[in-house]
């Protein structure tokens, strides 16, 4: 699998070097970060002034910043004067047919159960017009549209509504937030934009049916959702299929907002490439998602399961601002080979009788470090608010390690917080009992870590939720026997 | 049924199994008895293919190479562990794992899948035969289950995939005289001339409810007398002490 991967990046930086002397480079801003960029990036995008004010107002305020260093990973110093902060979306090249794709990536695909028809376009060979899913995205988008819901590119908003972007861009996780948020806001490419209206709710999983054309996604992502009194969605990112990219730094910034009785389910399944066996290449995932329940009653749920990336560095959170409001957060973390994941949640309670449900199970392999940190605060206002927080790591193998970092703040006596933490090791006599009944040893690890993270994958969309399964099956594969 | 030639086992070149030689014919029951540290566990791990151990000689079984088959295919082909400590694994409900080491086992017999309403009846129905609330089949394997609920749990495996040879190790020990007596019937009810036992004991007690057609001796890794089922009870009368002198 080592050749495999080199070879295919190999492969695949020969013909990104072909994309960059072709059409693309005229479109490409060189390396290097300074007013100018930002200036530029927001010319060429067309942007409002609000919005190039706000980009100018981000950068300046990074220049003041550092790179955050509590985090559990280690990774060299990132050059951000030699990263490129915008170019047009490479045009990959296009394959006549599945055998000119690397037989390895179409096993990983055949694992995964994705089809024939997905597996084409995921590797970019041509396919028939019947299964183009450009012109099924168009169909749904007029759908959703009829029922007044927005679903579109950031983009596409900045030019449509400005002034609903306006009004909520950056009043969740302000570019004044951490290093990395504040680098999102002065240079994001693109990303998503949903509005859901009051009372609407959406009649399908948000970006299931687009996830094949959401695959060219950006370096820096900015997504923000908004749910209206009274509406329900339920947005999905992300794919289960191997994801490369030569961008190796990923800064993205989610925010969500959830008004009176509003509900938004995350869910997130994330696999960019993990960098080889010995733990070169591989994407840094530095991620800042964060919802506000600003309304009564309103729900903010992020699930997410998390087997890619070489690093990952995210901490969905929620702020529960409206009285009654609930916050959740689910989440399944892998880390194999020598991949590092410092991921949890921030839980802020301020309203009264506010909830929140934490369940993080990581998973570590081979020479895998898994670091859960979360904090939840009680405010003062923040009368009978309660917290329930679950926290399991599961070994495998004696090289991996696992890390927990609560952190608990509670200023009002009437909250009631629990924390319950696990570590547990597949052990050698669980895959021989598995065995003896007749299980593959891999049948038995799929079993025993499927059972660890059922918690979690039952809050997923249920095709996702497959999905996830097997997904978790690939990831750990040959770390056992 | 099963043949077992000069076999010798050893851990960290420590040797435990040295010079084992039996033969379990169809049908037949053989008691394997002996004192601590003797080798019995090791014989039953080492027939079920447990690694971590430096294997010689040769065992056949059903005209098959035991020892060069991985473990879950000599447990497809009907070879059954009762394990002495029955393993947890949260998470996963015992049904879903009863349903997939069945059909584990289907498959390798080119068999398809169980129909679920018919595994459900059948599960039910087997699951009162040892004696345990059906709420069992929804929680996790073995997972805060008394020692007496975990083998009487590896007996429900044990109905469901109605294995051609049984090895059962202490499966007494850690049960009270009423669990014994209803894993005993439940191994009884499945006592026929196509099926076989091995039936690994420090105690002649379970003895008393699952008769042994043979009763053999270990002690040093070998097999040091072999007789009908009064051997066990002078072996209950003498002790193992006799023995060395023999």
């Amino acid at each position: 699998m080592n050749t495999a991967n080199s070879e295919l990046t190999a492969l695949l930086n020969q013909n990104y070097q072909h994309g960059f002397v072709s059409a693309i480079e005229a479109d490409a801003l060189p390396p290097g970060l300074s007013e100018d960029t930002v200036r530029a990036i927001s010319f060429k995008k067309n942007e409002p002034a609000f919005m190039l004010a706000w980009r100018l107002k981000a950068y300046r305020h990074w220049l003041t910043m550092t790179e955050p260093v509590w985090a559990h990973v280690a990774y060299p110093p990132i050059d951000y004067q030699h990263i490129v902060y915008y170019s047009a979306p490479k045009v990959k090249p296009t394959l006549n047919s599945l055998d000119e794709v690397d037989p390895e990536l179409l096993r990983v695909y055949e694992k995964l159960g994705i089809s024939l028809n997905e597996q084409k376009k995921l590797s970019n060979v041509a396919v028939d017009a019947v299964f183009d899913s450009i012109s099924v995205a168009t169909t749904f988008k007029d759908k959703l549209l009829s029922m007044g819901v927005i679903f579109c590119s950031f983009s596409e908003a900045v030019q449509k509504y400005p002034e609903l972007v306006q009004q909520y861009l950056g009043s969740i996780v302000p570019y004044t937030d951490n290093f990395f948020a504040a680098l999102n806001a002065a240079v994001f490419s693109d990303g998503s934009f949903v509005y859901i209206p009051k009372g609407v709710r959406c009649p399908m999983e948000l970006s299931t049916y687009f996830r094949i054309n959401a695959a060219s996604t950006g370096q820096f992502e900015r997504t923000l959702i908004i749910a209206d009194d009274d509406a329900y969605v339920s947005y999905l990112e992300g794919c289960t299929a191997p994801m490369r990219d030569e961008n190796q730094l990923h800064a993205a910034v989610v925010e969500i907002i959830a008004l009176d009785r509003a509900t938004v389910k995350y869910s997130t399944v994330q696999n960019w490439y993990p960098g080889d066996k010995d733990g070169k290449g591989g994407i840094y995932n530095f991620v800042t998602k964060r919802g506000a329940c600003r309304g009564v009653k309103a729900k903010i749920s992020w699930t997410q399961v998390e087997t890619g990336s070489a690093i990952t560095w995210k901490y969905p959170s929620v702020v529960l601002q409206g009285d009654d409001s609930v916050g959740e957060f689910y989440s399944v973390a892998v880390t194999n080979n020598y991949q590092q994941a410092d991921t949890g949640t921030k839980m802020i309670h301020i309203g009264k009788n506010t909830s929140s449900t934490i369940i993080s199970k990581g998973i570590s392999a081979g020479f895998g470090q898994n670091a859960y940190r979360g904090l939840v605060r009680i405010n003062p206002g923040a009368t009978h608010a309660r917290n329930y927080t679950q926290c399991d790591s599961l070994l495998m193998g004696d090289r991996c390690g696992a890390h927990t970092f609560p952190y608990i703040e509670v200023k009002n006596s009437t909250a009631q917080v629990e924390h319950e933490a696990t570590t547990s090791k597949i052990g050698a006599d669980q895959l021989f009992f598995c065995q003896q009944r007749g299980l593959s040893a891999e049948d038995a690890v799929n079993l025993i870590v499927n059972g660890f993270c059922r918690e979690v994958f039952r809050e997923l969309p249920m095709e996702f939720a497959v999905e996830a399964q097997k997904l978790l099956g690939v990831s750990l594969e040959g770390s056992v026997g | 049924m099963l043949t077992i030639k000069d076999l010798h086992a050893a851990v960290d070149n420590k040797a435990i199994l040295q010079g084992l030689n039996l033969t379990i014919h169809p049908g037949e029951v053989h008691a394997i008895m002996g004192p601590n540290g003797s080798g019995k566990s090791t014989l039953g791990n080492v027939l079920a293919g447990r690694d971590g151990y430096d294997i010689s000689g040769t065992v056949t079984y059903q005209h098959q190479d035991l020892l060069s088959l991985a473990p879950e295919v000599r447990a497809q082909a009907g070879l059954f562990l009762a394990f002495q400590y029955p393993i947890e694994i949260p998470g996963v409900s015992n049904i879903y794992l009863l349903k997939a080491a069945l059909n584990a086992k289907r498959k390798a017999q080119g068999l398809p899948e169980v129909d679920a309403m018919d595994f459900l009846n059948s599960v039910k129905e087997k699951i009162k035969a040892v004696d345990l609330d059906q709420d069992f089949l929804y929680r996790s394997v073995n997972e805060g289950f008394s020692g007496g609920e975990k083998k009487r749990n590896e007996l429900l495996q044990m109905l469901i995939l109605e294995p051609s040879m049984i090895i059962l190790d202490e499966t007494d020990s850690g049960l009270d005289i009423d669990a014994l007596k209803v894993v005993a019937d439940g191994v009884n009810s499945l006592r026929s001339p196509e099926r076989s036992f091995m039936v690994i004991t420090h105690y002649q007690r379970l003895l008393d409810y699952i008769v042994p057609d043979f009763v053999h001796v270990l002690a040093n890794g070998k097999i040091v007398a072999s007789g009908g089922k009064e051997l066990a009870l002078k072996l209950e009368a003498q002790g193992y002490g006799w023995l060395d002198n023999a």
